[in-house]
């Protein structure tokens, strides 16, 4: 029910919206829980477990009962807290965990069925028979249990990531952080402000009491003015701080566009910060806990500050007739405050003997506690016992409770910080810094009253600003109350004749966390898990310490020495959306195009992926109806006529100064400071275990200047191995390096023409003697400077020519129509592929990571004359002799048998079981130049038995097959096409 | 004998003007980058100086009126817009011009912007105008150069120009998306 002349709310401004198909209206200014109260809603979904009616317990983000999913469709989010969501123009919420509606739920069966739903039944039913689990149990209990659910389509909403940085970050807006933020501000630090609420001001905003002469709310909203002013400051609302890391760094989540009515598509719906700050002043505040007694989870009990913040800040009246049960001074205020409004109460309900005098014309009753509550879908009745035992029925429709308040510490112990017991509140406070640079304030620090919340917000700024080298000014504290923490630990109310409720949101009742202390689940941790307590989306914000003492209790230990349960980040839950903001789809890695993409496409080549490249696969032609047709023209091309491949991708390093051929020696297993000026030589990389790490060619361009090339996938794994290797190994020698792959378009041209065509563009032709196999130089192609290297990949008569990427388009469109009028073309990786395999040559197929020099049969490749990196490693016991799996080459028997890479090789006539394995197929391919398949493999003993046959088995794709083991190289293995 | 037509990394996708940001190619100049051999750094230097600039320090850029000498690395820096005369045999030259796609984002809120995929606190404070750094825009790496209070440049792999336009567009969409509600 509103209340006239109440709250911090825009009367007027009117909000439409919807909540479980029904049309409401609230107040600018109101969040979802506070306009369906206001609207007389009591049930907003149904519990995890049992399916019991749920209403609104708390007016924050610790809410645990009133979870609401929101939107439709793709973009619906589950387990919004209504206490957070805003309302505005067309939202649409839903209650949860209900069918057919949150007033009737079939499912509310399961609370009859409790009985045999306590901690660990699942544990102890469902064990047997043990296939069933994944096929029957666990798909019909996770339909029945749980919460809201993800609507399981692709979300296109916009999502964000940002960093800020500033000198203090002052976590909470109320009077602690206020104060803190005033006061840095004013010293001229850099200061960013987050509060998790829309509205900045805290518990300013929800309590009647003045600071400084004028009511809270005011003098908040005159120092947010001052801090809106100072240009060091920046205030972020809707910013949840969620969790703590290394090096004074935080994660927050900032709503950005859920509270708008139609937010643009490029406005984000929530930004995941991360804040590195020097210093932080945790001013989160603190949090009620609930008192466990018979029923306490019926819509209408709710936290007693809660009840006080609907009634101060959204002139909404929780009930007309409230009961207040609390172990404190501070539920009287809500009583007060009722009171004051106008609203009944009906009882004060105090487990206190002595009260003092507390009781200011209040229906006080003290030393009676609540025994039950009655009401269906809403509490009507509280039950109270009397000091003497004596049961009397109150009719009310809320039930304001207060079991004291436990300081918001949580991101103090992100870091694996322990808090420690402070008796005088029966709550856990921080210490400092259990998170280095951060110090608690206020209430978040146990300090509960608005006048010591101001003195420490300031002080922990004057520390701050001491710690950043700034002096802080002269604080004047405003006038505020300044009353004593007045407290009797009440954790339970004893012997519940029903249920008593811990975790409203997982389900989790006294019973069940004795229940575990019987089975010796004594640990705190222990009886989180076996309970469930605390793992819901609230993280047991309301539950821990309650669960904790409960615990403490059964195994007959103090509270402090029992321990606390661990908080870990999140503090609130973040949507995987904004963690992996910008992330979806293509977003998922950058994408790299080489200069020729849009010619390839243009040629309409499917593009596939390699590494973060997209390269051609082939260059389809009418009349081909797959890839194979043209994987099969391009090589014939190549073999017959003249071929062109963009090769750009491949590393390309420039290794310049007086102790580069040194350096090479020393990572190459083979020598180059014998390479001649103007040649090229193809080299083996091994890692510091001996195992080969890359292969590729080096050319030499001047005395103290060659260019390295390195495989696409390793090109970067190379650079950062040459850096570490001078810098670790030989950092006084006179070698530089920098990646150069980028700079030059690449583009091979192989076949029997592939001098023609050459001939036909560059400026000075070139002949086969003057540049033999393995020569490089620089040429000149219409104007530009080109580099030309004599290499193969192919077998074929082969050249590579670099232009500056500028170029390398042009340069590719003219080599591709050159090529087309000789009767050749453009080949795609899938023809690269087949080239090579005819020819023998590695990929990183073969050279995975777990084969040696010996393995490839390239042990002669490395010097014995001397060392390099790998070098002694590559000589361990094991690593050389037949029982290694060396590099053969398989041709299937009868060769057009169809065989596939990944297949594993095992003796003819042996059973194919993992221990008669002999080794494994890495390439295949369909040759057209040979007619048939050809496979590279690894065998024990490999090439020891050329000429004899083995038996290839693919259990995955059940082939099975007979192969002849042949050399790797298949065709033209004198390599004279090449030379020639 | 035909040209060959030369293309910029960023052609046909930059430039870009969003609210009161532009993103935009900055027309091509030569890049080298110079890493001085051993003992050579004086005489490196004293090369620059004659080029009307100087050897960077870390993190930091030189200017002049011919063009910049930008830090990039450990022991090397990148020379912008002039040619490295002076320099040849006391430091490995390589010419970088085609390797690198070059965009300037320029205007208020460009930090903003920036903040949205850069990891380092680029405020003007920390990162004032003549600022570079070695470091990562979203998952690419980068040279970031603040080359005027509110102007960046932004280096990243040529090949990678299309992601780096992408998500500096969508940066820049949302932070104008943002000014509309902050301001009406």
């Amino acid at each position: 029910m509103r209340l006239a002349g109440k709250g911090l709310i825009d009367r007027a401004t009117t909000v439409g919206f919807r909540f479980d198909g029904r049309e409401y209206s609230g107040f600018a200014g109101d969040t979802l829980a506070s306009a369906l109260l206001a609207s007389g809603v009591r049930v907003f979904g149904r519990s995890f477990k049992y399916h019991r009616p749920r209403g609104v317990m708390t007016a924050g983000s610790e809410e645990p009962g009133a979870l609401v999913t929101v939107g439709r469709g793709a973009a619906q989010v589950p387990n919004v807290r209504a206490t957070v969501q805003e309302i505005h123009a067309g939202l649409e919420a839903r209650g949860q965990n209900a069918w057919p509606s949150v007033g009737f739920d079939v499912m509310a069966v399961n609370d009859l069925l409790a009985p045999f739903f306590s901690a660990g039944f699942y544990y102890k039913t469902f064990m047997w028979p043990r296939a069933l689990w994944e096929a029957l149990y666990e798909p019909a209990i996770r339909r029945a249990a749980g919460l809201g659910a993800l609507s399981g389509r692709h979300n296109d909403e916009a999502y964000e990531k940002a960093w800020a940085f500033c000198d203090l970050l002052v976590i909470g807006s109320g009077p602690a952080g206020l104060m803190a933020a005033l006061v840095a501000g004013r010293a001229g630090a850099d200061v960013i402000l987050a509060e998790e609420d829309a509205r900045m001001g805290g518990r300013c905003l929800a309590e009647t009491g003045e600071i400084g002469g004028r009511p809270g709310a005011d003098w908040a909203a005159a120092v947010l003015a001052e801090l809106e002013a100072l240009p060091n400051v920046r205030l972020m609302a809707r910013t949840t701080v969620t969790g703590a890391y290394d090096g004074g760094t935080f994660g927050a989540l900032e709503r950005v566009a859920l509270h708008l009515a139609a937010p643009a598509p490029e406005l984000p719906r929530e930004c995941f910060w991360r804040i590195v700050a020097r210093r932080t002043i945790l001013a989160s505040g603190a949090l009620e806990r609930p008192i466990a007694f018979a029923n306490n989870d019926r819509p209408g009990v709710m936290m007693a500050g809660a009840v006080r913040s609907y009634l101060n800040r959204w002139g909404v009246a929780a009930g007309q007739s409230v009961t207040v049960f609390t172990n404190n001074d501070d539920g009287y205020r809500t009583a007060r405050d009722l009171a004051a409004a106008g609203v009944t109460i009906a009882a004060v309900v105090d487990p206190r003997e002595e009260i003092g005098d507390l009781s200011g014309g209040l229906p006080v009753r003290a030393g009676a506690r609540v025994i039950d509550t009655v009401g269906r879908r809403g509490l009507r009745e509280v039950i109270v016992a009397d000091r003497k035992g004596q049961v009397s029925r109150v009719p009310s429709d809320c039930l304001a409770v207060s079991g004291g308040w436990n300081p918001s510490l949580h991101l103090a112990c992100h870091m694996n910080g322990r808090p420690v017991w402070n008796a005088d509140i029966a709550a856990f406070v921080p210490k400092p810094d259990m998170v280095p640079g951060l110090v608690a304030a206020g209430a978040a620090n146990g300090a509960f009253s608005t006048r010591a919340c101001l003195a420490e917000g300031a002080a922990a700024a004057s520390e701050a600003l001491g710690a950043l080298g700034r002096k802080a000014g002269k604080a004047d504290l405003p006038e505020a109350e300044d009353d004593m923490v007045r407290l009797a630990p009440y954790w339970e109310v004893p012997e519940p004749r029903h249920r008593a409720w811990l975790d409203f949101a997982n389900d989790v009742t006294t019973k069940d966390v004795r229940l575990a202390a019987q089975e010796n689940y004594r640990s705190v941790e222990h009886m989180k898990r076996y309970t469930t307590q605390g793992m819901a989306p609230d993280q047991g914000k309301s539950s821990n310490v309650g669960a904790l003492a409960i615990l403490a209790d059964a195994t007959g230990r103090a509270i402090a020495e029992t321990g606390t349960t661990t908080f870990r980040p999140p503090y609130v839950p973040v949507s995987i959306a904004a963690l992996g903001a910008g992330g979806q789809g293509d977003g998922f890695a950058p994408q790299r195009f080489t200069t020729s993409d849009q010619a390839a496409r243009d040629r309409g080549a499917p593009m596939i992926e390699a590494g973060l490249w997209y390269r051609p696969s082939h260059f389809p032609r009418p009349g081909e109806p797959s890839w194979r047709e043209s994987c099969k023209r391009e090589v014939e091309m190549v073999r017959g006529r003249v071929g062109v491949s963009d090769v750009s991708t491949l590393g390309k390093i420039d290794i310049q100064g007086g102790d580069a051929a040194r350096f090479l020696d020393l990572v190459y297993t083979n020598t180059f400071s014998t390479l001649k000026e103007g040649r090229v030589r193809y080299g083996l990389m091994l890692r510091e275990d001996g195992m080969v790490m890359d292969d590729g060619t080096t050319a030499r361009l001047g005395p103290d200047h060659y260019l390295m090339t390195t495989t696409t996938a390793a090109a970067g794994q190379v650079m950062r191995h040459l850096e570490f290797v001078h810098q670790a190994h030989c950092p006084g020698w006179d070698v530089r390096m920098i990646s150069v792959t980028e700079s030059w378009a690449q583009f091979a041209v192989a076949g029997p023409l592939a001098r023609e065509l050459l001939n036909s563009l560059l400026e000075t032709p070139i002949t086969g003697a003057a540049f033999p196999f393995l020569s490089c130089g620089t040429v000149a192609v219409s104007g530009v400077a080109a580099r030309l290297f004599r290499i193969s990949f192919s077998g074929e008569l082969g050249y590579e020519i670099a232009v500056p990427a500028r170029y390398g388009e042009a340069l590719f469109r003219d080599l591709v129509s050159r090529a087309e009028s000789l009767g050749g073309g453009a080949y795609g990786m899938e023809a690269l592929n087949v080239l090579r395999i005819e020819k023998g040559f590695i990929t990183h197929a073969e050279i995975h990571g777990r084969v040696t020099a010996f393995d490839i049969g390239l042990q002669a490749m490395v010097a014995a004359k001397k060392d390099c990196i790998g070098k002694a490693a590559s000589t361990r016991a094991g690593l050389v002799g037949p029982g290694r799996e060396q590099l053969v080459g398989l041709r299937p028997v009868p060769s057009s048998r169809e065989i596939g890479a990944g297949a594993h090789l095992f003796d003819e006539g042996a059973e194919p079981v993992s221990a008669n394995d002999q080794g494994y197929v890495t390439s295949v391919c369909w040759s057209p130049t040979l007619g048939g398949y050809l496979g590279l493999a690894f065998l024990q003993n490999g090439r020891a038995r050329h000429g004899t046959r083995v038996r290839l088995v693919d259990h995955l794709r059940k082939v099975d097959v007979l192969c002849e083991v042949t050399s790797p190289v298949f065709f033209n293995p004198e390599g004279g096409r090449a030379r020639g | 004998m035909a040209s060959l037509i030369a293309k910029t990394p960023c052609a046909g996708i930059l430039p870009l003007k969003i609210g009161q940001l532009r993103l935009e190619e900055p027309a091509p100049a030569p890049i080298t980058s110079i890493a001085p051999f051993s003992g050579k750094d004086r005489a490196v230097a004293s090369a620059l100086k004659a080029l009307g600039l100087g050897w960077p320090a870390p993190d930091r850029a030189v200017t002049g009126a011919a063009g910049a000498c930008l830090w990039s690395g450990r022991g090397q820096a990148f020379l912008l817009g002039v040619a490295p005369e002076g320099m040849a045999g006391i430091a490995a030259l390589t010419d970088q011009s085609d390797g690198w796609a070059r965009i300037a984002l320029e205007g208020p809120g460009a930090e903003a912007v920036l903040a949205r995929l850069v990891a380092l606190d680029i405020g003007a404070a920390a990162f004032p105008a003549g600022s570079t750094a070695r470091t990562g825009l979203g998952h690419m790496m980068a040279l970031l150069w603040r080359s005027a209070p509110e102007r960046f440049e932004i280096f990243v792999f040529r090949s990678m120009a299309r992601t780096a336009v992408h998500e500096l567009e969508t940066a820049m969409r949302a932070c104008a998306a943002r000014a509309v509600v902050d301001h009406g």
